[in-house]
């Protein structure tokens, strides 16, 4: 199921994940954050970037603890943990913030 | 999510039989993998012209090759001992999530080609041709089955329905139907050597970034190596334990232990993965491929000793099957089990007095400990019946002050499923995972209300991930589960005795 963004369309997955990692740009990522209802904050592209240079250096998301910390020393150590992130991004910051990100969807036992 | 919301059952203070929903349950379907995914493993992209003649000519070769299939088959007297026993069943009261109805399923086409009344006389012994709708009822409910053996332990005859569903998802795969979950992480596993599709560099880079965090907490250097030639232990975990959390707090549990006790250790990037859904889709031949890479990274590596993380199924995959799959392992230590439990690792070092701990330091917990499912019922720890139940509680018992036990009948072998093992745990089958999850968090909250339970302690990274997720659909808080070694690192005693 494609998505519309600025007149062009771009093709998802079935779980609404960009199927082309290249195409993703900051509009995509907005109408890929409207599709969760997630307003997007100056704080919420802070992890959305992060991600993205996660996964260019290492082709895979980072695990949420490196992620944490990441958070801690850019935004400060009250918001590197785990409950702020799910405050961004409340079904998951794997799942979701992986999504608006335009990256795969983390699998496995997690 | 975009998708409808889901609600929780409503938690009652005892067990019901939930009135029936006919066909509730029906449209729930996991979403099927991609002619990509299928062919990576081997399997027809798509379902095949002949399907029916295929899945017939299946079910005869593996009726021919487990004689266990050909037993549960003929063996049902339709008691209905089973019928309230499934978790999927109890959650959703769809009466296919019997059992016995889901056993029926591939049942009623057995009997029809393979037995010589349901050939001449069908309709008298509830034989049935596999028709598109009959398939479809396949596809939706042995993917509701988390092949968790329950319903076995109620059996009069002990009929193994994981074995059906195992069975039926084989034959479904063999005709081009199967998951995306279990399939596209099966192919992550060939190529890259874990269920994440966790390259070596992102480990390395990750299980760093651990030590640092050891470091800053403990101000010591304990280390998570990686690819150590040489090491005495070749520890082989979940790639969730790398990742998520609470996983995490586990990992870090054992490099405390390993640590603490003195014994060298490493992890391998190449065999980077405990879990074996090979087993979940009933297929032997990905089983093997998939532990395969556990065998050559022991004999690169040189361990002595091959220890398992806090994973249910792998530790069934490696108690009951590493032997016949990827053994001898006569290469191997002697004088320690093969394979070992971390659990009885640590287990045996507090016996030893060899660790000790600091139980204080979970008093902020009252625990209660939930069985996984191929732990209670597929394996055992420790060479004496129970033990896999005995051992992780002696452990918790030793490194928190406070314990206490779910009802009897959703513990030990009689253990409810979190709801979301056996290749269940995908955000396509969330409304399966949290009606099913609704036994154990009806168990959970009768001793949340009498004895202020707030930590529930389990030894699988399914278990970790799924409660995670469904904790706060019946208004718990989802850090309320973790890890039997999270409670261990952080009670144990470090550094210069």
């Amino acid at each position: 199921m494609p998505i519309e963004v600025n007149g062009k369309s771009y093709e998802t997955d079935e779980e609404g994940y960009l199927v082309n990692l290249a195409e993703w740009d900051e509009d995509i990522g907005k109408a890929l954050a409207e599709g969760e209802n997630i307003e997007m904050t100056p704080q919420h592209w802070e992890v959305v970037n992060f991600l993205r240079d996660y996964y260019n250096e290492f082709q895979i998301a980072p695990a949420v603890r490196v992620l944490t910390k990441s958070i801690g020393k850019k935004l400060g150590p009250e918001k590197g943990n785990s409950q702020y992130l799910y405050e961004l991004f409340p079904y998951g910051p794997a799942k979701q913030a992986c999504k608006i990100a335009g990256l795969p969807k983390p699998t496995g036992c997690i | 999510m975009a998708a409808a919301p889901i609600t929780a059952p409503p938690i009652k203070p005892y067990p019901v039989i939930p009135i029936l929903e006919a066909g509730a349950m029906a449209g729930t379907k996991s979403f099927p993998a991609n002619a990509q995914i299928q062919e990576a493993l081997g399997f027809p992209g798509e379902l095949v012209e002949d399907w029916h003649d295929k899945a017939i000519d299946k079910m005869g070769e593996l009726l021919g090759k487990y004689r266990s299939l050909k037993v549960y088959l003929d063996a049902c007297v339709h008691c209905g001992a089973c019928t309230d026993k499934c978790h999927y069943f109890l959650g959703t009261g769809d009466p296919k999530n019997m059992p016995v109805a889901r056993q029926d399923l591939l049942r009623k086409v057995y009997r029809r080609h393979f037995t010589w009344s349901g050939k001449l006389f069908p309709k008298l012994v509830g034989a049935e041709d596999l028709t598109k709708d009959v398939l479809d009822d396949w596809y939706s409910y042995f993917n509701q089955c988390s092949e968790c053996r329950r319903c076995s332990v109620f059996c009069p005859y002990g009929i193994d329905t994981a074995e059906i569903t195992m069975a039926a998802r084989e034959i479904m795969d063999s005709i081009g139907l199967g998951t995306k979950y279990t399939n596209e992480i099966i192919g992550k596993v060939h190529k890259v050597g874990n269920n994440l599709g966790l390259p070596g560099p992102a480990l390395e880079d990750t299980l760093s970034s651990l030590e640092e965090d050891l470091k800053e907490e403990t101000g010591l250097d304990i280390r998570i190596p990686l690819n150590e030639k040489g090491a005495e232990v070749l520890l082989i975990t979940p790639s969730a334990d790398f990742f998520a959390e609470p996983h995490v707090y586990s990992l870090m549990g054992y490099a405390k232990v390993f640590h603490a006790a003195g014994i060298p250790w490493t992890l391998s990037t190449y065999a980077s993965e405990a879990a074996n859904f090979g087993m979940f889709i009933g297929n032997y031949g990905q089983m093997q491929k998939i532990a395969t890479r556990v065998r050559e990274a022991v004999l690169d590596l040189g361990a002595k000793r091959l220890v398992v993380g806090e994973c249910g199924h792998a530790w069934r995959a490696a108690y009951s099957f590493w032997n016949t799959l990827i053994g001898p392992f006569d290469f191997l230590d002697p004088n320690y089990p093969v394979p070992q439990h971390i659990c009885e690792l640590t287990y045996d070092l507090i016996q030893r007095g060899a660790i000790a701990f600091d139980k204080s330091a979970n008093d902020k917990y009252v625990v209660t400990f939930h069985d996984s499912c191929n732990v209670a019922r597929g394996s055992r720890m420790g060479g004496m019946p129970g033990g896999q139940f005995e051992i992780p509680r002696a452990i918790v018992r030793a490194v928190a002050n406070k314990f206490v036990e779910m009802y009897p009948d959703s513990i030990r072998e009689k253990t409810f499923c979190c709801g979301g093992g056996g290749g269940i745990l995908t955000d396509d089958l969330m409304e399966v995972r949290v009606k099913g999850a609704l036994p154990r968090m009806e168990a959970l909250q009768a001793v949340v209300d009498s004895d202020g339970v707030n930590f529930m302690a389990t030894i699988c990274a399914i278990c970790k991930a799924q409660f995670s997720k469904v904790l706060p659909y019946y208004k718990f808080n989802m850090s309320m589960v973790g890890g039997v070694h999270q409670l261990v690192g952080n009670a144990i005693r470090l550094g210069p005795k």
